[in-house]
């Protein structure tokens, strides 16, 4: 069985909802910022992010690709040669999506769904090492107690060894946590 | 197919239909301007979200 489509169908068929997200897609990449309700913006970002991985790959055949989406062939010269090179630097999360309020007229959920544009940022790197810095430093005098307890009578001699030992696994158990934190900042 | 053998009456009706009730929305102070906002929402009335501004957030009184 395939796996069905992820979020809520747009339009009334299969047909409809592909020119949508076609026609989305083509005017985020010409405008860099559209404002959709929150339900479309939601299915679009996924199809405009693969397009801009395809569109950093930059080759002819990716090229090609993006085409069978987009069909406007000046909207995919600029996401190829204007928009990848801006993305180089970023992995992923390529587009935002920040909701702005209800409409007046049916009072459906909008959002703006834009590309991410500003150079990535040295600051987020520097956060995490410093989370998980201040998570080491929690965790470890935790860990000592329990390691002392463990073998109380040759504490001094092995306290040490001990700690190098715990490093490593500290180390492994902190990183989705940060990871985690990291996740949820992007998301919010 | 079960039907309804009567006429449901309008007291009944009203009785349940005043169960229909809404609850506030939670707002939460904006850090730019201080009024009041939706969380995960760009401002209604400055229009700022996380530093950034979106002009299609912006709301007038009666919009």
């Amino acid at each position: 069985m395939p796996t069905p489509t992820k979020g809520p169908r747009l339009g009334g068929g299969p047909a409809h909802e592909r020119l949508i997200l076609a026609n989305l897609a083509t005017s985020l990449f010409e405008h860099g910022r559209i404002t959709t309700t929150e339900t479309k913006a939601k299915r679009l970002r996924p199809l405009a992010e693969r397009l801009i991985t395809f569109a950093k790959r930059g080759d002819l055949a990716a090229r090609r690709r993006v085409l069978t989406v987009v069909r406007d062939k000046s909207v995919v010269h600029t996401l190829f040669t204007e928009i990848a090179p801006t993305m180089a630097e970023r992995q992923g999360g390529y587009t935002r999506i920040t909701k702005v309020g209800n409409r007046k007229g049916d009072n459906a959920p909008m959002a703006v769904i834009e590309l991410v544009l500003e150079p990535v940022s040295p600051k987020q790197a520097v956060v995490k090492e410093a989370e998980k810095a201040t998570t080491k430093a929690a965790k470890k005098p935790a860990a000592k107690k329990t390691a002392k307890a463990a073998d109380e009578k040759p504490a001094a001699e092995e306290t040490p060894a001990a700690e190098s030992a715990e490093e490593t696994p500290a180390v492994e158990a902190e990183a989705p946590v940060a990871e985690a934190a990291a996740e949820e900042k992007s998301e919010a | 197919m079960a039907v309804p053998k009567r006429k449901m009456s309008r007291s009944n009706t009203r009785a349940r239909r005043s169960q229909w009730k809404t609850t506030a929305a939670n707002l939460t102070t904006c850090p730019q301007c201080k009024g009041q906002k939706l969380s995960h929402t760009a401002c209604p009335t400055c229009g700022t979200y996380k530093g950034r501004q979106y002009a299609a957030a912006l709301r007038t009184e009666h919009a």
